[in-house]
């Protein structure tokens, strides 16, 4: 019997179980190879992101425009956003790390650069990295991130470097909203300002979109949302994008805290709310791949996207550090052939539960139009596709959404670890009650394990816990307890507060 | 005449390349310019490069002491404001 890939019948839809990027039918105007390409890129394809982990190396410090969500005073080690690092690296640092993230973390499949300016700004430490390391570790895909303005000329040289991936950020096409973003950029040896440097940024972007896809590179684009100056235009950037062959577009939120010291966060121009910014996201995911699943990371991030390693691999920490690289390379195959069998297996699994999810009848009575109401469930999960976190391990929780049809991954929530222990109790309960307000609009959270307290305050806040699906794929999970509370009756009950909001 | 790097320099490196005249070099805690090789671009091009690409305010000063980008003119951020809303976090 043929099972049903999910989301593939319901193409006007955001994310869904078969991911962001890589869900066959939002980029059916993209040749095959360049589709299977995504496969093993955490950012490019939702799916991937669960089993396969990335690195930014911070070569880039040197930046040819200013971004008014950025600030140029780039170190430092509590941030966690775009734009910062703790160290800068040379080309030679950059490989070394490299190689040593590769040994101790299999999974990583990824090597990007992504600042802390840009990398197209820095062409000499840019490709000096991206050389060595296709020389070193072949088996690292490399990719980059750029504002596009040195792209068209650079374009050529990327490829000849083996570069696989490439993300343009483009927030406008008009130059007159690319005013209010972009106070000055670095031409031809002048700094241009307003509305003209706009618009040669502008043009510089769109041409090295065209050039990237004409040569087989694929290209996501990122755009920042900024309420009252691109949030009505970005529709308009996403199917020019389209148009042009882009992969997957990236609708991110302006991050402008007053602490980051940038001119939006100075200035007081707000952020999004993450109503808003779905709902862009599903206005625009008609036409195009969307991702949801990115974090909005460091130009220093290792890891898997939720996580964050550096500090592992400090300069101190890999100082002396000798590899076989062909020893771990095969090593790095064989994870790599164990992930994927896995990653195959879930899949086929959960076609077979969503098969029996739409057959969900209990006796003498169909489904009603109220038991097949969609229900947000927080997932709580490192690595593999699997609920395996402890609930106070939990930095952040997956939030998906499900139906009678089909679950889809909708977005991530960040929290504060509440689990510390000792001296930090007292800080424990306010840490739990914060995580409980960030669940808002939940109705299930699935975990490995939860403590007594937690699950008491859970349920007070109309948020059932749930720990009977340890180590379980999320999708299978989220679908069977759908189906507990369609059976039980439960999808009769008035929402729960706050999720009229974000219905 | 020279131009001066003074403190907060990021050490962004985007000057350095730029330098018609070499003048620029790696220094701690920030960037240099030699004033025996700083010819303010004079000759090769029209706007000193240095001070046409650092994204920091004040931190490039021209032959005669005065900042090349003062307050607010790279980043729009009002002369006042860091320190008003400074202030303001710290009265919370």
């Amino acid at each position: 019997m043929h099972l049903k890939v999910l989301g593939q019948d319901k193409p006007d839809r955001g994310c869904s179980s078969g991911g962001c990027g890589d869900s066959a039918n939002r980029s059916s105007h993209l040749p095959k190879a360049l589709r299977e390409t995504a496969h093993n890129h955490p950012c490019y394809s939702e799916e991937a992101h669960h089993h396969y982990a990335r690195m930014h190396v911070a070569v880039a410090p040197a930046c040819n425009i200013q971004c008014h969500y950025c600030n140029r005073k780039y170190d430092c080690a509590n941030e966690s956003r775009p734009g910062v690092v703790s160290e800068l690296l040379s080309p030679e640092q950059a490989v070394k790390k490299v190689i040593a993230v590769a040994a101790k973390i299999p999974q990583m499949t990824v090597l990007g650069i992504a600042g802390p300016g840009d990398p197209l700004a820095n062409p000499e430490r840019t490709l000096s990295t991206f050389r060595r390391i296709s020389q070193e570790a072949p088996d690292i895909q490399l990719c980059v991130s750029t504002n596009g303005l040195a792209l068209p000329a650079l374009v050529d040289e990327l490829c000849e470097h083996n570069v696989e991936y490439v993300t343009v950020t483009i927030n406008c096409i008009d130059p007159e909203v690319g005013a209010k973003i972009y106070p000055w950029i670095f031409w031809k040896n002048r700094r241009i300002k307003g509305v003209k440097a706009a618009e040669i940024l502008i043009e510089q972007q769109q041409k090295g979109l065209e050039m990237l896809v004409e040569r087989g590179v694929l290209v996501k684009v990122n755009s920042v949302m900024i309420p009252g100056v691109n949030d009505g235009h970005l529709k308009d950037v996403s199917k020019v994008v389209k148009a042009k062959g882009a992969f997957l577009h990236n609708l991110m939120p302006l991050i402008a805290e007053v602490e980051h010291g940038t001119f939006y966060g100075l200035m007081g121009q707000r952020e999004p709310t993450r109503n808003e910014l779905r709902a862009l996201q599903d206005e625009c995911a008609g036409d195009m791949n969307v991702m949801h699943h990115c974090r909005q990371c460091r130009a220093d991030a290792v890891g898997m996207l939720g996580e964050d390693r550096n500090d592992e691999f400090t300069l101190d920490k890999i100082e002396g550090l000798e590899v076989d690289y062909e020893r771990v390379r095969e090593d790095r195959r064989q994870v790599h052939v164990a992930i994927d069998a896995n990653r195959e297996a879930q899949k086929t699994r959960s076609g077979e539960t969503f098969i029996s999810l739409t057959q969900i009848k209990r006796p003498g009575k169909p489904l009603t139009k109220d038991e097949s109401r969609p229900v947000l469930m927080a997932v709580a999960t490192t690595a593999r596709g699997l609920i395996n976190q402890h609930f106070g391990d939990a930095r952040e929780f997956l939030i998906y959404e499900a139906t009678a049809t089909e679950v889809r991954f909708v977005e991530h929530r960040k929290v504060d670890r509440y689990c510390f222990g000792g001296d930090t109790c007292g800080d424990a309960e306010a840490a739990l009650r914060k995580t409980i307000r960030t669940l808002t609009g939940c109705e299930v959270v699935l975990c490995a394990k939860i403590g007594y307290e937690p699950w008491v305050k859970l349920e007070d806040a109309g948020i059932l816990p749930n720990g009977e699906h340890a180590m379980e794929p999320i999708e299978e999970a989220v679908a069977a307890v759908y189906r507990e509370m369609a059976a039980d009756g439960r999808l009769n009950l008035p929402l729960p507060f706050g999720r009229q909001m974000t219905a | 005449m020279a131009f001066t790097i003074i403190e907060g320099c990021v050490k962004c490196w985007a000057c350095e390349p730029l330098c018609p005249s070499r003048a620029i070099y790696e220094a701690r805690p920030y960037f240099l310019i030699d004033p025996n090789k700083c010819t303010e671009c004079e000759g090769d091009f029209a706007d000193p490069q240095c001070a046409s690409i650092c994204p920091i305010e004040e931190v490039i000063l021209d032959g005669s002491g005065v900042a090349v980008n003062p307050v607010g003119s790279l980043t729009g951020i009002p002369l006042g404001r860091i320190e008003a809303v400074t202030a303001e976090i710290r009265a919370r």
